[in-house]
């Protein structure tokens, strides 16, 4: 018996992890929430439906992604083995479509023939489209102003999708504000629109849905461990701006108390400079946000704190509530990784394994640079790659002071 | 008697509806906020509704969100609210006044706090746009024990079942949103509006105003005929972005606008 047991039985009727989590919406969005959780209740335990995502999964996204053992890497750091959960390799290159899958089955079923989406990176937005091309829905993609300059590439990739992308011009012009954005829009164009939220945040029923549609990662992983080195993992690790990556690989071990995880912010210029996206690590206050109590990058008088990341994907003052939950509880340590050490992690594991991760994947091989050395040689850390990293080619080729 | 339900009372026996404006704190610049008040009831406001600024205001618009951007340029929070609302009651001891905003900023300052400030300034209601009642187990009774009304939204999508749990926990008046949307949308469909609003006078006593698209006399008596008040926000804060440069003419603008809704609206029959 675990002593986290408690914890997969969350969230509650209300939508609540512990005080986090919730439903804090303008009333006009309650209905849409409270349909679209009986539709997911109902479909949840359908096994037509469950038959439909798993083919999606198998065939379209090209599940399951591979454990690989990298094994060059885990020489030079000289201490336990780091295996890589290649969420890279799925179709459009991100652990987001499994879940944008899920989502787009439920419009589906739901008869909304639009979808709308907000996206840092671009990585949701793409998934997005993508799901929507395949169905024949109409596609909207809110995306801050400055992560349309900062990731031209994928802004083409959504619209050769067919999907219309929407700078945001308001506040920050960054992923908190597409959110604002498509929320606006989500509550204008209610009766015909389904929201494809891209992580564990927003009103419930959405971070529960999110969670349990990017769950297939740890099931994967576990039993890919046991396949591999004959035991669970003694550590995951996972970056975390929002963090569906990380609860898609940490939700099936949270009773496996051996399993020791770790969840990894932005730590962009040091969490004590101010200049981050890590609100669990630098223990921010509460705050509600996008729909949820979570902790988050607040000032004094509650106005919602610019952040800073060399990851569109991470840039966000929030995390989902069910982290917030676990970081209270000990579940999971929550640290951070500086744009340096990301930057180092993103060409070390390109150049020692050839494998170019994303640069918001990076962070957690920032941390597995510093967890195992500690460990021995016959311990084993499993990192989500959740990303490949074409993407961000421009960023760190501007870093390195080339423009294409 | 709280000064909203003392406000209704006496609209109620005068056959009169409530005209309710909307303008953000310290827009455009903190220092005009408590004199825009004052102008507001001289042009007929019997409830003022004042807008805290928040940096992600979600359910609003663009004039709106606007209007926050330019407030929060003066880093206009919370204490800065509650000076200005104790300031106006020094010259205005009976107009009703509601906090319209987002939890976040309230949150930040610890709910109970928040709640003897607002006593202690003299504001009447809090209005918390993304507080639905299912939330507000916490903080209904923080501000029910200091006299303090909250305000619930209901919306043209709400169910029955949910109208009446509205219903149940909402206080000082029920604010139907006319439209789905955001703040200062479109225009409303009165017919509509009348529709919802049936219903809803079996659920309740509350007086029933009705926000969202009301942006000019016309608009104003059509929804009045039908409701107990009318609520209007974007077309009050158009005008002071229009004039966010001269900021000593904007009263004067936000009269004439208020003042052809009121004028409209006691040109209705007696209620």
């Amino acid at each position: 018996m675990s002593k986290f047991s408690d914890l997969t039985r969350l969230p509650d009727a209300r939508g609540h992890f512990g005080p986090y989590g919730g439903r804090f919406v303008s009333e006009t969005l309650s209905f849409a929430l409270d349909d679209l959780e009986k539709t997911y209740l109902r479909l949840r335990d359908d096994p037509d439906f469950q038959a439909e995502f798993d083919y999606d999964l198998a065939h379209y996204v090209g599940r399951p992604s591979p454990l690989y053992h990298a094994e060059r890497w885990s020489q030079q750091l000289g201490g336990a083995q780091v295996w890589l959960k290649r969420e890279d390799l799925n179709h459009t290159g991100a652990h987001k479509v499994n879940n944008t899958i899920g989502q787009a089955l439920l419009a589906k079923m739901s008869g909304k023939p639009r979808v709308i989406a907000e996206t840092g990176a671009g990585q949701h937005g793409v998934a997005t489209a993508t799901v929507a091309a395949r169905l024949g829905l109409a596609c909207e993609v809110y995306m801050g102003a400055e992560d349309v300059e900062r990731q031209k590439l994928n802004v083409y990739r959504m619209r050769l999708l067919g999907a219309k992308v929407i700078p945001v011009e308001s506040g920050t012009r960054t992923l908190k504000d597409a959110m604002n954005e498509a929320l606006r829009d989500w509550v204008t164009n209610v009766d015909d629109t389904f929201y494809i939220i891209g992580t564990v945040a927003g009103p419930h029923p959405y971070p529960m849905l999110v969670r349990d549609f990017n769950a297939v990662v740890g099931r994967e992983a576990r039993r890919q461990s046991l396949e591999e080195f004959g035991r669970l993992p003694d550590a995951l690790i996972a970056c975390v701006g929002g963090g569906s990556n990380a609860m898609g690989l940490f939700y099936p071990f949270v009773e496996d108390d051996e399993v020791a995880m770790y969840g990894v912010e932005a730590g962009g210029d040091g969490v004590d400079t101010g200049r981050h996206a890590a609100p669990l690590a630098s223990n921010a206050p509460r705050g509600v946000l996008h729909g949820n109590r979570t902790y988050l990058m607040s000032d004094e008088g509650g106005q919602v704190s610019d952040t800073h990341s060399i990851s569109a994907g991470l840039d966000y003052p929030g995390v989902g509530p069910e982290h917030a939950l676990w970081k209270d509880v000990g579940r999971v340590q929550y640290v951070a990784a500086n744009d340096d050490a990301v930057l180092e992690a993103f060409r070390e594991l390109t150049r020692v394994e050839g494998i170019m991760p994303a640069l918001e994947s990076a962070h957690a091989l920032a941390h597995a640079k510093v967890l195992a050395p500690t460990m021995r040689p016959d311990q084993h850390i499993v990192v989500n790659l959740s990303g490949r990293g074409d993407k961000d080619i421009m960023t760190v080729a501007k870093i390195d002071g080339l423009e294409f | 008697m709280n000064r909203i339900d003392k406000r209704f009372a006496e609209l109620k026996a005068e056959g009169r509806r409530a005209l309710i404006p909307y303008i953000t704190a310290g827009d455009p610049a903190p220092q005009y906020t408590v004199g825009y008040l004052h102008a507001l009831v001289e042009a007929g406001a019997d409830v003022l509704e004042l807008g805290v600024p928040f940096s992600d205001p979600m359910a609003d618009g663009p004039v709106i969100q606007k209007a926050c951007e330019r407030a929060l340029r003066h880093h206009v929070r919370l204490t800065h609210l509650f000076e200005m609302v104790r300031e106006f009651r020094q010259a205005d001891g009976d107009t009703p006044v509601v906090l319209m905003g987002y939890l976040n900023p309230i949150e930040r300052i610890g709910l109970e706090a928040f709640a003897d400030q607002a006593a202690a300034a003299g504001i009447d209601g809090v209005l918390t746009v993304d507080m639905p009642p299912e939330e507000a187990d916490e903080f209904g009774p923080i501000l029910k024990a200091r006299g303090l009304a909250s305000i619930f939204l209901v919306a043209p999508t709400t169910s029955r079942e949910r109208a009446a749990t509205i219903c149940a926990h909402g206080e000082g008046y029920l604010y139907y949103v006319a439209l789905k949307g955001v703040t200062g949308a479109a225009t409303l469909n009165a017919d509509d509006v009348a529709e919802h609003l049936a219903p809803l006078r079996e659920l309740t006593e509350l007086p029933l105003c009705v926000g969202f698209g009301i942006r000019d006399g016309a608009s104003a008596a059509e929804v009045g005929k039908v409701a107990d008040g009318v609520i209007v926000g974007s077309a009050l804060v158009s005008r002071i972005a229009d004039n966010a440069e001269r900021p000593e003419a904007i009263a004067a603008e936000l009269k004439a606008v208020l003042g052809e809704m009121r004028q409209a609206l006691d040109a209705l029959p007696a209620r």
